[in-house]
């Protein structure tokens, strides 16, 4: 009698809505192929079937609909509380935690990266080291950043001024096409460093790594609802979710031109802040544009002692 | 005292005459209830179909606050809210009523003066149901005093459940002859009865004793109005009509939050008891989140745009 022969097991991708891993609403799925730019892959691709790409099917990755978009908005709102309210310096923890998390699923993420972007195992090497550096860098970020966009302001008048970063609330991402693992890191992490909540559009052609960084995210101790990521049409999710009246900012990175400006006449209606897609370099220094630029400034004022009649501080 | 139908006089005699025509009821078959209300609750209720069950959902709400820390000025923000439940789209229909604690009704009622929102009033040692009769007559009494339109009374389910059927039939009879004008939902609390023969016994037994609407929870216990339960109880209502013609309104409360649930809600009552309940003097949803969901449901039929909380008032 010959071996046995062993069926692998494929793995089913899911979206991450809640801390969940649900499929689409709509039951649609979409076929994901490997990048065609890969060098070589083709020839080494095993006769498996072609998708519509063109290039070797990898996974099947759910197309979901405006009413999934619409329960990851439910998610992030109900998640926004606790997430804000978390200190700033548990927050950084937290998205250490991470990192901690991506580094142990490291060979997971190279294959996927190399796949999806057509890279070599040293090049997607290099890609998922520096997005794992770029979340522990904006996990150092959590409790400084008030520092920098906060501070003391000087007043003509007995009173104590202090302007304090808050974060805006539940920020529609659309992940950058490309870039499917580092770009995608790179506009997550600002995002919820600062505490706001995050529905995360991944990218059209590549969004497996996104969905996987799904299940680091659920392993991790970020709070579900924090995070929620989605795969399918970045056109059709897009659009009710520019709309959506309890969505508080959109990040058009993942955005074509025309879309983006479709999208940014949609989300004028209940004054989203808007970020507008412009030429990226991920792998340079990022600075602190994307920390910035979810945040709201809240100003209080506060008497100083001099105000007594008796002249003492209270 | 008011009187049984006569087709009951019989049952009512003695406490065991009527508990032989209560267990005498045929059994609930739990699995297949529950079945039935999942699969009716898959129902797909789309475009104008569900714009119509929105409004008609509004409509049915006893808009609820039923809290200790209830304060005047809360009763009459809920009330200017059952008036007019979204300020920004004057087609909105207003809600059925406004249910408050008896202390409240008179707060109530002169914030709805001059509309057509009713006033209802729980009673009867609410939610416990703990106190002695004369307590529970004099809580009625006060509430209708005070301008309540709808009385909302608690059974004893401690005496209903230790076999006491007939103290609870005397009790409902005498709170109802209490309520004099004031229509009477009897509330089971349901999650307390411990099986479906219970809920579809209780349902009879209140209404043979003259309830106007039967009514499945107060909202303070860990399991309130759950599709089955109230599916029983419409079919209760249904076959109470079709055989003494006297037709009595369902009220699930509690635990009711988003429009689907609702829409089910409806779609139970269409396929069970039929048309002729799917009106708010026949059925009505106890509830206050719902309202809210409903507004923001109505609003995205109306724009298109998905709404948010910050649209809606916070109660």
């Amino acid at each position: 009698m010959s071996e046995p022969t062993r069926l692998s097991v494929f793995k089913t991708y899911k979206l991450y809505v809640g801390g969940r891993f649900p499929r689409s609403e709509s039951g649609r799925v979409y076929e994901v192929t490997r990048a065609t730019s890969a060098a070589g892959a083709a020839a080494k691709g095993k006769s498996r079937s072609k998708g519509e790409g063109g290039g070797e099917w990898l996974a099947n990755a759910p197309l979901s609909s405006r009413k999934d978009a619409r329960d990851a908005v439910v998610a992030a709102r109900k998640a926004f509380g606790g997430w804000s309210g978390a200190t700033a310096y548990n927050r950084g923890q937290v998205l250490y935690r991470v990192a901690e998390m991506l580094q142990g699923r490291r060979e997971q993420f190279v294959r996927e990266v190399a796949d999806a972007e057509g890279l070599s195992r040293s090049g997607a090497g290099a890609v998922v080291d520096a997005a794992i550096d770029r979340w522990v860098w904006y996990a150092g970020w959590t409790d400084k950043i008030g520092q920098i966009a906060g501070g003391a302001n000087p007043v003509a008048g007995p009173y104590l001024n202090l302007s304090t970063p808050e974060p805006t609330g539940v920020v529609t991402v659309l992940a950058p096409q490309e870039s499917s693992f580092l770009g995608l890191v790179s506009v997550i992490a600002p995002a919820i460093a600062t505490g706001n909540t995050v529905v995360a559009v991944a990218s059209e052609r590549a969004p497996l790594p996104a969905l996987s960084l799904g299940e680091v995210l659920a392993t991790s101790d970020v709070p579900g609802g924090v995070v929620n990521i989605l795969s399918g049409r970045t056109a059709e999710i897009a659009a009710p979710l520019a709309a959506h009246q309890d969505v508080n900012a959109i990040d058009l990175t993942g955005a074509a031109a025309q879309l983006a400006a479709e999208l940014e006449v949609a989300a004028a209606d209940n004054l989203k802040r808007v970020l507008r897609p412009r030429a990226e370099d991920w792998t340079a220094d990022p600075g602190t544009d994307r920390l910035t630029a979810f945040l709201e400034t809240k100003t209080v004022w506060h008497p100083t002692g001099s105000l007594g009649a008796s002249g003492s501080a209270y | 005292m008011p009187t049984t139908a006569p087709a009951f006089a019989d049952a009512t005699s003695s406490d065991s005459a009527l508990r032989r025509f209560l267990h005498g009821l045929p059994g609930v078959d739990p699995v297949g209830l529950e079945a039935r209300a999942a699969s009716l609750g898959t129902r797909s209720i789309k475009a104008t179909a569900k714009a119509y069950a929105i409004d008609l959902a509004i409509s049915m709400i006893d808009l609820t606050t039923l809290e200790g820390a209830d304060t005047p000025g809360k009763v009459r923000a809920l009330a200017a809210k059952a008036v007019h439940p979204d300020p920004t789209d004057r087609t909105t229909p207003a809600t059925a009523a406004v249910c408050v604690y008896p202390d409240m009704a008179a707060t109530a009622r002169a914030a709805l003066a001059g509309t057509d929102v009713k006033v209802a009033s729980v009673a009867t040692a609410f939610p416990a149901g703990r106190a002695a009769l004369d307590v529970k007559l004099a809580d009625t009494r006060d509430a209708v005093e005070a301008g309540a339109d709808e009385i909302d009374m608690v059974i004893d389910r401690g005496a209903f459940l230790a076999g006491g059927y007939l103290k609870v039939f005397e009790e409902i009879r005498a709170v109802k002859e209490a309520s004099g004008p004031a229509r009477l939902k009897v509330i089971f609390e349901t999650g307390e009865l411990s099986t479906y023969d219970n809920i579809r016994r209780a349902s009879w037994l209140g209404m043979m004793a003259g309830a106007d609407f039967i009514k499945t929870s107060t909202g303070k216990v860990a399991v309130n109005a759950t599709p089955a339960s109230t599916l029983l109880m419409l079919e209760a209502v249904r076959d109470f009509r079709a055989q003494t013609g006297v037709q009595v309104g369902v009220k699930p409360a509690g635990g009711i939050r988003t429009s689907k649930d609702a829409v089910k809600f409806l779609v139970l009552v269409n396929e069970t008891a039929g048309r002729d309940w799917l009106d708010n003097h026949w059925f009505r949803f106890g509830a206050s989140s719902l309202l809210n969901d409903l507004l923001m449901q109505r609003q995205k039929l109306a724009t298109g745009r998905y709404s948010g909380p910050d649209y809606v008032t916070v109660d």
